[in-house]
C-alpha cells in the first residue's frame, strides 16, 4: 500500500461508558464522555488544524490553531482542551477562526527556516501541512529575533535534533514524561528563550538520560527531531505493519519502506501490546538485518578445524540429509536431535519439531526455553493448569500494588515497563525483591514502597516468609480460596508457612531482608484490591526456579488476586516468540498445546495428522543432549536460531558436548559462537524477510509479514522444509499460514487462529477456540484450567552453590536496555555507543577490600571457569554481590556459570555463582585461546572447490 | 505620648526606621503599626491621632516640643475621610502582628461566625455579598466557592494569590505587612465553607517583608485556626505567576507555566485537588463581609460590582496611595480630585488602569464609574484596581512597545501568540517608531492584536492588546507623526 501517515485523533480516547451526541459544522457525531472536541471532529472525519496536540499525549493547548466557535460560548477555546457537552453545537471553519489561525501560523514561519524543499521531513512534516491547510501565504513581518542557525546535536545514532526547526510544541518532552516515562527532557528558559534541552546545559542527547526510545522523535511535527536514516533515504512510500524481533512484549511497528529498503521502524498505534510505544531496540537497533557479517550462502566442512566452504543450497540439503542418515545408521536415531528457536516464527518453530518427531523419528527437541522461562511453564502448569502468565498488558492500568520479583523491566522489557511506571506515576503501591537496586526501585515521580534486597538464591524463603505473614495475620482471602482453590491444599499449604521457621525474622539470616520491611511488604501486597505479580529470570534460572513460580502462584491465589483485571501473575518472557516456541511443542516431553507425549490420545491425532508413528518417550532436553555428546552417544544437532555456546550455562562443558557431535548443523543469520564447532551452516533469514507469527508474554499471537525478500533466497521455514524433503519427507507447504492451519487444527488452544483472522483482528490470544472466538485477554476467569487452584507447598532449599573462602561472592547475570540476549543482534548496531562492553558491578565495600576502582580490568573466576572485564563500582549491588550482563562474546559470562539447573526442569542456575574478583591486567588463558578458535573456525575459503 | 509609626515597606524606604529610633533616642515610646496609605507622607508620625509627615529625625524634637506643623488629626485628613474602610479599617492603628490589637479591633469574628453558622450558610453569605475577585477576572467568589464544596475529592486547598506583579499595585503587600491575621482569617474561613484544611500563601520572593510578617502571624495564630494550616510559599519572580494555573505549577514545584482550562482549578487544581485560588483582597474581604452579614456589604457598590475596591493610587501622581472606596466612585474623581493630578504639575494625558496589561485611558473617559461592567464596555479592565498616572510628556508609541515587551519578557512560552507574538509586536512597534511603512504596521498591529487577544492561552498575552491598541486608538498621532519626523 501507498504511504500514509498513522491516523491522528489529537487527543487520546476517553474510556468513559457514558457517550454524548453534539453537533460539529452541522453534522451530529456521538462519543465517549470526557472526549475532547478535537477527538470528537476527528472522529467524525473533520480535521481541525493542529500542532501541540497528538492522541498519544494528553491535550495540552498551547499552539492555538486548533480555535473554534461553540454556540452559547465566548470567545474562541482551543478544541483540544475542550470536552464535549451534550448539545453543544460547534463551529470548526469561520472568517474569525480562519483569520486567528493564519495570524498564528503567521507567527510559526516568521521563525521557521523556509528550506522545505532540502528539508529531510519535507513531505512528512506536519507544519508543512498545517500551513497549507489554513492558507498562508504570505508573511508579513520584518523579522530580526529568530531561533534560525543554531547547532545542530548529532550525537544520538540514530537521530538528530536541530533546535533551529524547533516550534516549542513541547510534544518530545511530553512524550518523554508521559509515554516513556524518563522525564529526560525539559524546556529550559522562558518566552522568547524557551528551548528543548536534554538536561543540563552541557548536556547532548546522546549524554543525557535519554534512553532513544524514540517517543520523542514520533511525537515531533516538525523536522526538529527526526531519524538519521529518513535524512539519508528520505520519506518512506509504503508500510507494512509486523511485530518486532526483540523481547517478549512484541511490538507492533510499521515497517516504512522505500522500495525494499527500510526507512524506520515506526511504533503503530494499534499495536494491543505496544500501543503506539518502542525503545531503542525495536525502533532503531534493525540495522543488524543488513549488516555485513551476514552469512548468504549454505556452507559446509569436514572437520571443525577445516575453513568453511560455500555450496549451492541443494548441496547443502542433500550433504545434511546424507550426515543425518548416516549417523541415524550407524549411531541409532537417538542419536539425532535439535533445539528450536524463541526468536523464530510459531511455524517454523512447529516445523523444526515436526522434522524431530516425524523425521528424526525420536522426540530429542528442546528450546531455548529450556534455560529461561520452562519452570514457568511447569510451575503454573502445576497450579493453575495453563503454562502461560495470566493477564494481557492493559490489565497493569488497573493495578492498586504491584509486586516485581527478579525482572527489570525498564532493561529487559522498556516498552511494558513504561506502561507500568505510567500506572505507578499515577499512585498505584510498589514493591520490588531484587538483589540489585533496579532502576524502576527509584525512577522519576516513582519510587518503591519497598526494595527488598534479597541474597541471590533466596527467592523461596522470601515468598515463603510473605505468605507466613499473610496467613498469620489473617489477611488471606479465604472466600476466594474455598470457591475457586482446593481447601485442603490451601489448609497444608497454609499450616507449613505459619511454622515458626517460615517466618520473617527466622528467615532474615538466610534472605538477608529485613524482617519488618517484609511484613510491611506482605500487608501492602495483601491489603490492596488488585495486586498484581510480574516476574523474570531472577525467578526462573535458579535451582528452585520452579519452586519459585509456584509460591508466586500461591501468594496470588492467597490474596484471591486472579481472575480479573489489574492482578495475575505475568511472567515477562524474555525473548519475542518464547511464548510460542514452548507453545509450538518444542519441549521434548510435550506436543503444542502443553499436551504430554505419553497422552495416547493427542499423539495419535498427530500421528493420522502427520501419517508417522510418534515416539511415546520424551526426549533429550538441552543438558540431557550434551552430557549425551560428551558420552558418545548423541552425534547430530539441528540448531535453529540459538547461540547455545554463548547462552547456555558452564560454557567449557556445551563446548566439549558440541565438540563430540559428529554433525552440529547451525542454521543462523550469523557465524555465531555455537558456528566454532559446526559442520554445516545455513543461513537463515531476518524477521523482515519472512512471514509468520510471533507469540508475546500475554499469549498474544501477533503477525509477522514480509517487507523484504530474504538475502539469502529462502524463508527459515522454507529451509526446514527443504531439508525434511531431502530426508524423505513429503512437505508440501506454500505458505507458513499452512503451517498455522496445522497447528490449529492439532491444538484446542488455536483451533480459532488463522492468518485471515490475525489480518482482521490485528493479533489474538490464545486460547482461541469456541469458548473463546475472539481470544482470552485474561484467563482463569472462571474458574483455573485445571478446575481448582492447586496450592503447592515450597520448601525453602539452598543452592548447592555455596560461597566459601575461594569463592566468597555471589555473581547474578542480566540484561541491559541497549542490547539483546547474547548480544548477536545489537552487537551489530549503533547500540554499541551506550554498551560496548559488558561491566562487572561491585559494591564499594567489596572493591575497597580488592583495591578495584572503577574501569579497571578484573578477573572473575568460579569453580567452572574465569574470564576477564572491566569494573564498575556501584552500590546498586549490596556487598557480597556482583552482577553483570552476558551480551559480549569477547567477555563469555557463561564460562563462570554452573551445572546447577532448577530441579524440575533443569533450567540452569544462572543467577547464582558463587566467585572471587581480583584485579587483572589482560585476557585469560582461555579467552586467548578462545579468540584463536573464533579466528580460525570463521575461515571462509575463497575458491568454491569442484565436486 | 504614644507615637505611631509604620514599619510598611514604603514608610521604610522613605526612612521610618531613622525616625522610629530618633524618638526613642528623645525618649518617646514608639509603637510600630501599619500604614495609613498615604504614601506622600510617609515617614507619616501619629501622636496621639494628630499627624505630621513626611518627618525627618531631625524634626522629631519639634514634634516632641509641640512646635511642628502637623497635617491634623489623621482621621480628619480628606484622603481619609472620604474612604470607606471596610477592609483596610485596621490601618495605620494596629500593629501588625500583635494578637491583641487584631482581637481588640474585631478580629477573629468573622471565623467565630462562620463556625457558629457553618459551611453552607458561609458560603450563601459570600454570595449575598456579591463579592466578586478582586484579582483581576472579577469572578464571583461565592460561586467559585461552591464549586469548589460541591467537588468531591479527598483533600482540598485554599490557595491565596499574594503575586502582586502589576505596575501601581500594593494593596496585598499592605495587607499582608499591615494586618496579616485578616488575610489568614479569611483563608481559614474559605478553608472551613468548601471542606479544606490546608492553605498556601503563594508571595512573589520581591515583597521580603510581607513574608517575615505573614509567617510569623501564622505561627503565631496557628492555634486559632487549627485544624485548617496556612504555609508561605515564595515565589521565583515570574510576573506569570500570578496568573491562577502557573501559580500553582509553581506551588507544585513545576515550571511556572499557563495551564489549559478546563480543567477548572476549582476541580482540578493543586496537585490535581478541588482549590481555591483567591487574590489577597478577596479573601481579606470576607470577614468583615461574615462579622458583618453579606446585604451590609452588598449595600456598597454599583450594580454588579459590589462592595468596596481598594483602589491603588501610583506613578506620576501627586497624593498616591491606597484609597478604599464603594465601586461606582467616577475615574475622573479618583485621579484629580483624590489623588490631586500629577506630582509634576503638568497636565494628566492619560492614566493606565490594571497594571501593566491594563487600558490606557485619556482624561476624555474619566467619567467611567469604577464598575467591571462599565469598564468592560469601554475596552478597559480594572484589574486589581492599580491607577498608574502619565503627564503630557509621555510617549504613547514607547508605551505601546513596552507593552509588548513586558509580554516578551514575561511569556513563559507555552501559547504562540503570547510567545512569538510579543516579539514580533516590539519589532513592529519598532518600525513604526522608525517610520516605516507605518499604516501597513498599525494595520499588522492590529492582526496581530487580535490573535493574540483571541488566540492566547492567558490573560498575559491576551491583555497586552489593550495597552496596545488603546494607546494607537487614542494616542495615534504618536504613532503616525513621526512618519515625518
Amino acid at each position: 500500500m501507498t504511504y500514509q501517515p498513522q491516523k491522528d485523533f489529537g487527543t487520546p480516547a476517553s474510556r468513559s461508558p457514558e457517550a454524548v451526541t453534539l453537533t460539529i459544522d452541522g453534522r451530529e457525531v456521538t462519543v465517549p464522555a470526557g472526549s475532547s472536541v478535537m477527538r470528537a471532529a476527528a472522529e467524525q472525519g473533520t480535521s481541525i488544524p493542529k500542532l501541540c496536540a497528538t492522541d498519544s499525549l494528553k491535550s495540552f493547548g498551547s499552539c492555538r490553531l486548533c480555535l473554534i466557535e461553540i454556540d452559547g460560548r465566548r470567545g474562541t477555546p482551543a478544541s483540544c482542551t475542550t470536552p464535549v457537552e451534550a448539545g453543544m453545537v460547534v463551529r470548526t471553519q469561520t472568517p474569525q477562526l480562519a483569520k486567528l489561525r493564519k495570524g498564528v501560523m503567521e507567527l510559526y514561519i516568521s521563525d521557521h527556516p523556509l528550506d522545505c524543499l532540502t528539508c529531510g521531513a519535507n513531505g512528512d512534516c506536519e507544519l508543512q501541512d498545517q500551513a497549507g491547510a489554513v492558507g498562508l501565504r504570505d508573511v508579513r513581518y520584518e523579522v530580526e529575533a529568530t531561533h534560525l542557525g543554531q547547532e545542530k546535536d548529532h550525537s544520538n545514532p540514530y537521530f538528530d535534533f536541530d533546535p533551529s526547526k524547533c516550534i516549542a510544541c513541547s510534544r518530545c518532552i511530553r512524550a518523554c514524561d508521559e509515554v516513556q516515562g524518563t522525564l529526560a527532557l525539559t524546556m529550559e528558559g522562558r518566552g522568547f528563550d524557551s528551548k528543548i534541552s536534554a538536561g543540563l546545559g552541557s548536556d547532548n542527547f546522546l549524554g543525557s538520560e535519554c534512553v532513544s526510545c524514540g517517543a520523542c522523535v514520533q511525537a515531533c511535527p516538525t523536522a526538529t527531531l527526526i531519524e538519521k536514516k529518513v535524512v539519508e533515504i528520505g520519506t518512506p512510500e509504503r508500510s507494512v505493519v509486523t511485530t518486532c524481533a526483540y523481547c517478549g512484549v512484541g511490538c507492533t511497528f510499521r515497517a516504512e519502506m522505500r522500495g525494499e529498503q527500510v526507512v524506520r521502524m515506526v511504533p503503530e498505534k494499534t499495536g494491543k501490546a505496544n500501543r503506539g510505544h518502542s525503545c531503542v531496540k525495536g525502533r532503531f537497533a534493525w540495522g543488524y538485518a543488513q549488516h555485513q557479517d551476514r552469512i548468504l550462502k549454505p556452507m559446509i566442512r569436514k572437520n571443525i578445524s577445516d575453513p568453511w566452504r560455500e555450496v549451492e543450497w541443494d548441496e547443502a540439503f542433500a550433504y545434511t540429509a546424507s550426515e543425518l542418515k548416516r549417523i541415524a545408521g550407524t549411531y541409532g536415531k537417538q542419536a539425532l536431535g535439535g533445539i528450536t528457536s524463541s526468536r523464530c516464527t510459531n511455524e517454523e518453530t512447529f516445523l523444526v519439531q515436526k522434522l524431530v518427531r516425524a523425521g528424526f523419528g525420536n522426540n530429542n527437541v528442546d528450546t531455548c526455553a529450556r534455560v529461561c522461562h520452562s519452570p514457568t511453564g511447569y510451575g503454573l502448569k502445576t497450579t493453575f493448569g495453563t503454562s502461560a502468565g495470566t493477564q494481557d498488558f492493559d490489565s497493569v492500568e488497573d493495578c492498586d500494588v504491584i509486586l516485581i520479583i527478579g525482572a527489570n523491566p525498564t532493561d529487559g522489557h522498556p516498552v511494558f515497563a513504561s506502561r507500568m511506571k505510567r500506572r505507578l506515576r499515577a499512585g498505584t503501591k510498589l514493591i520490588v525483591i531484587d538483589p540489585r537496586r533496579i532502576d524502576i526501585v527509584r525512577t522519576p515521580h516513582i519510587e518503591a514502597d519497598y526494595h527488598l534486597p534479597l541474597r541471590p538464591g533466596t527467592n523461596v524463603a522470601v515468598l515463603t516468609a510473605m505468605a507466613h505473614v499473610i496467613v498469620t495475620e489473617g489477611l488471606a482471602d479465604e472466600a476466594f480460596i474455598k470457591e475457586r482453590c482446593d481447601w485442603d491444599e490451601y489448609q497444608d499449604w497454609a499450616a507449613f508457612v505459619s511454622q515458626a521457621r517460615n517466618s520473617p525474622e527466622t528467615l532474615a539470616p538466610v534472605t538477608m531482608v529485613d524482617a519488618a520491611e517484609l511484613r510491611g511488604a506482605a500487608r501492602l501486597f495483601a491489603g490492596e484490591k488488585n495486586g498484581a505479580i510480574y516476574y523474570g529470570l531472577g525467578v526462573t534460572e535458579h535451582s528452585q526456579g520452579s519452586s519459585t513460580v509456584m509460591a508466586i502462584a500461591n501468594l496470588a491465589m492467597a490474596t484471591g488476586n486472579i481472575g480479573r483485571r489489574g492482578v495475575g501473575v505475568n511472567p515477562l518472557r524474555g525473548q519475542n516468540n518464547v511464548q510460542g516456541a514452548c507453545d509450538m511443542g518444542s519441549f521434548p516431553h510435550e506436543l503444542s498445546g502443553y499436551r504430554h507425549i505419553s497422552d495416547d490420545d493427542a499423539r495419535r491425532l498427530f500421528e493420522s495428522d502427520w501419517g508417522v508413528a510418534l515416539d511415546p518417550e520424551p526426549g533429550l532436553r538441552i543438558p540431557n543432549m550434551l552430557d549425551a555428546a560428551v558420552d558418545g552417544v548423541f552425534k547430530a544437532l539441528y540448531v535453529q536460531g540459538e547461540d547455545i555456546l554463548h547462552s547456555d550455562p558452564n560454557t567449557k562443558h556445551v563446548s566439549a558436548g558440541l565438540a563430540a557431535m559428529e554433525c552440529v548443523i547451525v542454521h543462523d543469520l550469523f557465524l555465531n559462537e555455537t558456528a566454532h564447532y559446526a559442520h554445516i551452516f545455513l543461513p537463515g533469514s531476518t524477521f523482515l524477510e519472512k512471514n509468520g507469527t510471533f507469540t508475546n508474554a500475554e499469549r498474544r499471537i501477533q503477525p509477522v509479514r514480509k517487507v523484504m525478500s530474504p538475502m539469502n533466497g529462502l524463508e527459515d521455514w522454507e529451509v526446514t522444509q527443504r531439508l525434511a524433503q531431502a530426508m524423505g519427507l513429503d512437505w508440501n507447504y506454500i505458505h507458513p499460514s499452512e503451517i498455522m492451519d496445522e497447528v490449529a487444527r492439532l491444538t484446542p488452544s488455536f483451533a480459532g487462529v488463522s492468518f485471515e483472522r490475525l489480518d482482521e483482528a490485528g493479533s489474538l490470544q490464545w486460547p482461541v477456540n469456541d469458548a473463546a472466538p475472539d481470544g482470552s485477554p485474561i484467563m482463569h476467569v472462571d474458574g483455573f484450567v485445571r478446575g481448582k487452584g492447586k496450592f503447592v507447598v515450597t520448601d525453602y532449599v539452598p543452592t548447592d552453590e555455596k560461597t566459601g573462602p575461594r569463592f566468597p561472592l555471589l555473581l547474578t547475570t542480566g540484561r541491559i536496555l541497549s542490547h539483546y540476549n547474547v548480544g548477536a543482534q545489537t552487537r551489530r548496531t549503533e547500540n554499541v555507543a551506550w554498551h560496548k562492553e559488558d561491566l562487572l558491578e561491585i559494591h564499594p565495600i567489596d572493591a575497597e577490600d580488592r583495591g578495584i576502582k572503577s574501569g579497571d580490568w578484573i578477573k572473575l573466576a568460579s569453580r567452572a571457569g574465569e574470564t576477564t572485564l572491566r569494573a564498575t563500582v556501584t552500590d546498586r549491588v549490596a556487598p557480597g554481590v556482583v552482577y553483570t550482563t552476558f551480551h559480549h562474546a569477547v567477555t563469555q559470562a557463561n564460562v563462570v556459570t554452573t551445572d546447577y539447573s532448577d530441579w524440575a526442569t533443569n533450567c540452569p542456575e544462572y543467577k547464582v555463582t558463587a566467585v572471587q574478583i581480583s584485579a587483572s591486567n589482560g585476557p585469560t588463558d582461555w579467552q586467548e585461546e578462545y579468540e584463536a578458535l573464533s579466528e580460525r573456525s570463521r575461515r571462509i575459503t575463497a575458491e568454491v572447490t569442484a565436486e | 505620648m504614644t507615637v505611631r509609626i509604620s514599619d510598611d515597606a514604603v514608610a521604610l524606604a522613605c526612612g521610618a526606621d531613622a525616625v522610629a529610633a530618633a524618638f526613642v533616642a528623645a525618649g518617646a515610646e514608639v509603637e510600630r503599626v501599619s500604614s495609613w496609605g498615604m504614601h506622600w507622607l510617609e515617614p507619616l508620625v501619629d501622636v496621639d491621632g494628630t499627624g505630621y509627615g513626611p518627618v525627618s529625625p531631625d524634626q522629631v524634637a519639634a514634634i516632641m516640643g509641640g512646635t511642628a506643623q502637623s497635617i491634623g488629626r489623621i482621621e480628619d485628613h480628606p484622603f481619609i475621610a472620604k474612604q470607606t474602610r471596610l477592609t483596610f479599617a485596621r490601618a495605620g492603628k494596629t500593629r501588625p502582628t500583635s494578637l491583641d490589637d487584631y482581637y481588640a479591633t474585631e478580629g477573629w469574628l468573622g471565623l467565630a461566625k462562620a463556625r457558629e453558622i457553618g459551611a453552607e450558610a458561609v458560603i450563601e453569605t459570600v454570595l449575598a455579598s456579591g463579592l466578586r475577585g478582586r484579582g483581576g477576572a472579577g469572578f464571583p467568589a461565592g460561586i467559585k466557592w461552591k464549586t469548589v464544596a460541591g467537588a468531591t475529592a479527598d483533600r482540598k486547598y485554599i490557595v491565596c494569590n499574594a503575586d502582586e506583579g502589576d505596575s501601581a499595585t500594593f494593596g496585598d503587600r499592605m495587607v499582608m505587612e499591615g494586618d496579616p491575621f485578616m488575610l489568614i482569617e479569611g483563608m481559614a474561613i474559605a478553608g472551613l465553607a468548601v471542606g479544606a484544611s490546608k492553605g498556601f500563601v503563594y508571595i512573589r520572593s520581591e515583597y521580603p517583608h510581607a513574608i517575615a510578617k505573614m509567617e510569623r502571624a501564622i505561627k503565631a495564630c496557628a492555634h486559632l485556626i487549627a485544624p485548617f494550616e496556612v504555609e508561605v510559599r515564595v515565589g521565583a519572580g515570574a510576573y506569570v505567576c500570578g496568573e491562577e494555573t502557573s501559580l500553582l505549577n509553581s506551588l507544585e514545584g513545576k515550571r511556572g507555566e499557563v495551564r489549559a482550562k478546563p480543567p477548572l482549578p476549582a476541580l482540578e487544581g493543586l496537585f490535581g485537588k478541588p482549590t481555591v485560588v483567591n487574590n489577597v483582597l478577596t479573601l481579606v474581604a470576607v470577614p468583615w463581609i461574615l462579622t458583618h452579614g453579606g446585604e451590609a456589604y452588598a449595600a456598597f457598590g454599583m450594580g454588579r460590582s459590589k462592595g468596596t475596591m481598594p483602589v491603588q493610587l501610583a506613578g506620576n501622581v501627586k497624593h498616591g496611595g491606597l484609597f478604599e472606596v464603594a465601586f461606582g466612585i467616577t475615574l475622573g474623581d479618583l485621579v484629580l480630585d483624590i489623588g490631586g493630578g500629577t506630582a509634576s504639575g503638568r497636565p494628566v494625558r492619560c492614566v493606565q488602569v490594571g497594571g501593566p496589561l491594563g487600558a490606557y485611558i485619556p482624561p476624555s473617559q474619566f467619567d467611567l464609574p469604577f464598575d467591571y461592567e462599565a469598564f468592560a464596555a469601554a475596552d478597559a479592565l480594572i484589574g486589581h484596581a492599580g491607577i498608574t498616572v502619565f503627564d503630557n510628556t509621555v510617549d504613547m508609541a514607547q508605551m505601546a512597545r513596552f507593552a509588548m515587551e513586558f509580554c516578551a519578557i514575561e511569556s513563559c512560552g507555552k501559547c504562540t501568540p503570547c510567545r512569538l507574538g510579543s516579539i514580533r509586536g516590539v519589532e513592529t512597534i519598532d518600525q513604526i517608531i522608525a517610520g516605516k511603512d507605518v499604516e501597513k504596521n498599525l494595520d499588522l498591529i492590529a492582526d496581530l492584536s487580535e490573535t493574540m487577544k483571541y488566540g492566547s492561552l492567558c490573560a498575559l498575552g491576551g491583555f497586552t492588546p489593550y495597552p496596545v491598541m488603546s494607546a494607537i486608538t487614542h494616542f495615534r498621532e504618536d504613532f503616525v507623526v513621526r512618519k515625518t519626523a
